[in-house]
Formats: structure tokens, C-alpha cells, sequence
């Protein structure tokens, strides 16, 4: 009987043959990850279990992205633990304000995960690198104490289920339309604890950035991890980042799927999820009666390059609406200098949004850009729960760049089409 | 061990920002976390909620972030257990790891009503409903997993090993 790529990455990393669905094992880890919320508490927790050192000084990574550059005293003091811990027990890699972005876009950005990688992050969007070819899941601080001290954890063997995209992929539809077209399929518990597989044709031929996202948003149905086999768009972009050797793995022809999901393209629009959760599906074209006091473009979901070339294409030349707050977040420094080189940061200040340094900020309420009661924003963020970017009563849409500058323009839900 | 207490109940998909809303995330001391627990589902809960108290919800329970804030907040508040339909995975993970008890059991959360008086039984997953005189049997824990809880959560488990 086959494995699927989830099996086989667990698999070899459990020092087995051969692992089944439902298996518990204990695997060897490549990459420990933390930020500035999780971290602290593992390290309270790594603490009690009373080891010297941390299994590997190269292998975990700690990221202060959430409340920083510190937002109040209580987060600088966070920060603080984090910052002092990586130099008593020198992580190599910690990442100072200055160098930071937000840890899911920074990770693959600096090499860090490579194809093969098994991959725990106390963050739950940990699930982004499996857009390499790695399997990476999101645990709690427990976890991530736990794995500092000794390079393991456990793991169930999670099932997977298949999702097939083919077709022509309209204009202006992205990684964005597909995953969130798919979680307003299966639900946001429809892939709870399973292995999300992403393939077929529109996934062969997609961007890096794109696959990121689509993976990024794997935990918003419930999913254990998102993943795709690396191929040559994989190799390329890793290419020049890599700083450990790799192995590909891909899924055998006779693998076992719970499930098998197909969906033709060719005739989608971009999607927006409504309030207050992300399986809350409609295409764009249907929301367009929805009047907007806030745009964010960012996050770990679509904070990148790409993200960005979209939104600069749709604002350059034109204003943002004068009702509207346009927040402009890149993911990381190199994102934010690349995008000052090609000229989006300039069009972004020329349109009217703000730009703001990397950081998690809105995403989750924290910082930069928190509503007030009653307002409504639209965001290329992943969550829409209630209070998830401020008050209780504010509500937040998810879509895409495109449909995030559109937007932004005119003040309520647009299709990019409607700009351009 | 068998714990008993009085039931709040929740709808599906409670997530961990309403659990615990990021805006608190800035700590992570249980007590000042209880203080917000659950508050954008109710905001009345931190008030409400008495030691011993046990949540019911419907299916896919503490879904969203990996924050552990969130069982730490539940547990913080005094909470004795919870018990959904089901648990969203990071969720259910934290909770072993940190010893907070959780039962699957879509039954028991049809049956049971806020405020009923409910008993669990850790060992047998027994689920007995005072008020209405009903039980319901809950799936019981993996072996390795009942190991880390019986240990006290997965650092005292990993403190045994190394
Ligand atoms: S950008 Fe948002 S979803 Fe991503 S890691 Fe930060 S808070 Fe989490």
C-alpha cells in the first residue's frame, strides 16, 4: 500500500518504513518555532523540564512579529523574555526588530525550511510551509518547550484528503479565491486533524506566493497541514535560499485518501468570506453592497511580494476612498525593500494607505490598525472571528489583494474588474 | 478521579479568540487571562463562572490560533473540564499537554442544558446529568495520551523520559 507525501515526510522522520493513518509516533523535528506570544510560555515550560541546553542551537527559531515593534509595556516585557533566552542559550536564529517579519513569511524567505522539512511552530499558521513540500503544523507553547528540549514530538498520522484544481485560472483569482473558495466547500472543521493535499494543474503551474497562501489558510478548515510536492517553481524559489540539503517527497500513485476533492476553475470568481467565520463564502460580485471603514493588505496569508505587485497595480494613479483607512503591511524586510525598489511602496503612499513596518498588527486586533465598535474592514488576512481585528462588534471580510485594493478605492466590496 | 459542577453551554465553532481575544494575549498569568475568558461569546462568563464549573459545546471547539492562553484562561477560570461534540486538533493537543480534562461526546452535549449539574468520571468516560438522572459515555483517551495526563501534561511527562 502507498503513502501520501504527510506519511511518507512522518514517516522517515519516525525512523520508519511505512506509517498508517491513525499511527501515534514519535518523530525527529527539523525546525522548532516560536513568536512573542507562544514563545514566552514555552520557555516558562522549558524551564521546569530541566535540561541545559536546547537540542540544537540552528533548529529553533524564535520570531518577536505579533506586538512589535512593542506595542505597550506588558508585550515589551514578552519580548523581553524572548530576546534574553535566545541569548543565554545561542538560538542562532532570532530574529531582531530590524531583521524580523512576520515568521511565516520569514522562515522560507531566509531558508530556513527547506522540501522534506518536519516542522512544529507554536503558531498555528505553521501549516504555511507546506507550500515547499515540508509538512509543518501548528502545536501549542507545551509542544514547542517540549521540542526545544529534545528535538521530538509526537505526532497521530493524520489522514489526507485530495483536493484537485484544474481548469483556467480567471484573471484576477488567486491562491486566495481557491483556498477560501475551498474552506466555503468543506467548512472550517472540514479537514479537522486531517493532511490537506493540494494538486493538479492549476497547482502545478501557481505562484510561490500563491501556494503560501493556500497553505497558510489549511488550519481554517481544520486542517493539520496543507501541502503541496515540490516541483520546479518549489526549486526555484528555494534555489537560492536553501541552507540545508533536502529531499523531495511526493505521494505514490496508489496512496490511500480519505477524500478526493475536484474543482474546475475555470469559472470562479474571487471569493469573500463574511463575517464572522471564514467559511462564509460568496463571490465577490455578491458582496458588493457592503460599505467599508478599513482595508488591510498583509498578514502571513498575503503579506508577500506578489501580494503587493497586485495592490500597486489596481492603486497606482488612483486614490484611496477618503472614508476609507488603507493599511499596507509588507511581511517582511526584504519584502518591504523589494517593494520600495519596484516603486509599489511609492503608488501605496501616492493612493493615500499607510505603510507600516512588518508585523502581525491587525490580523489579530493587536496593534496598527484595531476597529472601533460597529466598523467593518476587509483584509487579506485569514480570520474573521468575532473581535479578531478589535471590538466585539466590528466585523472583518477576508479576500484577496485584488479585491482588497479594489475595494479600498471605492470604499465598499468591488471586483477588481470594476477598476481596471 | 470525578469531578462534578453546574454547565455553561456554548454553540459550534468557539474559537480561540473567543476564548481569549488576542488583545489579552500580551500575558500569560492564568489569573489575569480568567478575567476574559470566553468574553466575546459572554461577556457575563468571567463573572459567572464558579470553580468546579463545567463548559459544553458543540463541535469543533477552541478552533483557530495555537495560543495556549486559551485552556490556560479555561482552566484558569476554575473550569473543571470541557465537553464538546469535538475539539479542534491544536486545541485538543494543548489541552493534554497542559492537563486540562476534555470529553468528545456529541450525545452529552445534545442532552445536556445550561445551568444542569453534571458528573464525569475520568476513568470510565462516564457522563452523568443530575438534573435530568441521564448518562452518556464519552470516548475515552489513547492510551499514550491518558499517559501524559496521568503525568501531569507533557513536560513532567518529558522530565520522566529525559
Ligand atoms: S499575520 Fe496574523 S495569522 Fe499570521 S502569524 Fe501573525 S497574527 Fe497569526
Amino acid at each position: 500500500m502507498g503513502m501520501t507525501i504527510s506519511q511518507k515526510i512522518l514517516a522517515d522522520h519516525a525512523g520508519k518504513d511505512f506509517v498508517e493513518a491513525g499511527e501515534l509516533i514519535n518523530c525527529r523535528l527539523d525546525v522548532v518555532l516560536g513568536n512573542d506570544v507562544t514563545a514566552p510560555v514555552a520557555i516558562s515550560e522549558f524551564k521546569k523540564v530541566g535540561v541545559k541546553q536546547v537540542f540544537d542551537r540552528s533548529k529553533i527559531v524564535l520570531v518577536p512579529d505579533h506586538f512589535t515593534p512593542n506595542k505597550d509595556i506588558k508585550s515589551a516585557e514578552q519580548c523581553k523574555i524572548v530576546r534574553e533566552f535566545a541569548r543565554e542559550y545561542g538560538i542562532e536564529n532570532y530574529f531582531e526588530i530590524g531583521q524580523m517579519g512576520i515568521e511565516h513569511c520569514l522562515l522560507p524567505e531566509q531558508g530556513l525550511v527547506v522540501p522534506g522539512d518536519l516542522v512544529i511552530g507554536a503558531d498555528s499558521h505553521t501549516c504555511t510551509y507546506g507550500a515547499l513540500g515540508a509538512f509543518a503544523t501548528g502545536v501549542g507553547s507545551t509542544d514547542m518547550a517540549a521540542g526545544m528540549a529534545t528535538g521530538e514530538a509526537w505526532f497521530k498520522v493524520p489522514e489526507s484528503i485530495k483536493f484537485v484544481y484544474y481548469g483556467k485560472l480567471p484573471r484576477w483569482v488567486s491562491g486566495k479565491d481557491l483556498i477560501l473558495h475551498t474552506i466555503g466547500d468543506i467548512g472550517v472543521d472540514g479537514a479537522r486533524y486531517m493532511s490537506m493535499e493540494f494538486t493538479g494543474e492549476v497547482i502545478r503551474n501557481l505562484s510561490i506566493d500563491s501556494r503560501f497562501t493556500m497553505a497558510n489558510m489549511a488550519i481554517e478548515a481544520g486542517g493539520k497541514n496543507g501541502i503541496i510536492e515540490a516541483d520546479d517553481i518549489t526549486l526555484d524559489y528555494i534555489g537560492r535560499r536553501a541552507r540545508r540539503s533536502f529531499k523531495i517527497y511526493r505521494s505514490d500513485p496508489d496512496a490511500v485518501y480519505c477524500d478526493v476533492k475536484e474543482y474546475d476553475v475555470s469559472s470562479l470568481e474571487p471569493v469573500v468570506a463574511f463575517p464572522h467565520l471564514p467559511e462564509n463564502t460568496r463571490p465577490v460580485s455578491e458582496a458588493s453592497d457592503v460599505v467599508l471603514d478599513q482595508v488591510v493588505i498583509g498578514s502571513c496569508t498575503n503579506g508577500r511580494l506578489e501580494d503587493l505587485e497586485t495592490a500597486a497595480l489596481l492603486m497606482k494613479g488612483r486614490k484611496i476612498h477618503p472614508e476609507v483607512r488603507a493599511i499596507v503591511i509588507p511581511g517582511t524586510q526584504g519584502i518591504y525593500l523589494e517593494a520600495v525598489k519596484r516603486g509599489f511602496i511609492e503608488v501605496f503612499i501616492e493612493a493615500g494607505a499607510v505603510v507600516s513596518t512588518p508585523t502581525c498588527g491587525p490580523c489579530l486586533g493587536g496593534h496598527m490598525g484595531v476597529l472601533a465598535k460597529g466598523e467593518k474592514a476587509l483584509a487579506t488576512t485569514n480570520r474573521n472571528f468575532v473581535g479578531r481585528m478589535g471590538h466585539p462588534e466590528s466585523e472583518v471580510y477576508l479576500a484577496s489583494p485584488a479585491v482588497a485594493a479594489a475595494s479600498a478605492i471605492k470604499g465598499r466590496i468591488t471586483p477588481p474588474w470594476e477598476i481596471v | 478521579m470525578k469531578i462534578s459542577g453546574r454547565v455553561h453551554k456554548f454553540g459550534a465553532d468557539i474559537d480561540t479568540d473567543a476564548i481569549i481575544p488576542a488583545r489579552y494575549l500580551n500575558t500569560f498569568d492564568p489569573q489575569e487571562l480568567a478575567k476574559h475568558c470566553m468574553e466575546d461569546a459572554d461577556a457575563d462568563f468571567p463573572k459567572k463562572v464558579k470553580k468546579g464549573d463545567i463548559i459544553v459545546a458543540d463541535k469543533n471547539f477552541g478552533c483557530g490560533s495555537s495560543r495556549e492562553h486559551a485552556p490556560i484562561a479555561i482552566k484558569g477560570a476554575g473550569v473543571s473540564c470541557v465537553i464538546a461534540k469535538s475539539f479542534a486538533r491544536i486545541f485538543y493537543r494543548n489541552c493534554i499537554n497542559i492537563g486540562l480534562p476534555i470529553l468528545e461526546c456529541p450525545q452529552a452535549v445534545d442532552a445536556i442544558g445550561e445551568g444542569d449539574e453534571v458528573e464525569v468520571d475520568f476513568e470510565t468516560g462516564k457522563i452523568k446529568n443530575l438534573s435530568t438522572d441521564e448518562e452518556y459515555r464519552a470516548v475515552p483517551f489513547p492510551g499514550f495520551m491518558q499517559d501524559i495526563m496521568d503525568k501531569g501534561g507533557l513536560i513532567n511527562y518529558v522530565k520522566s523520559k529525559v
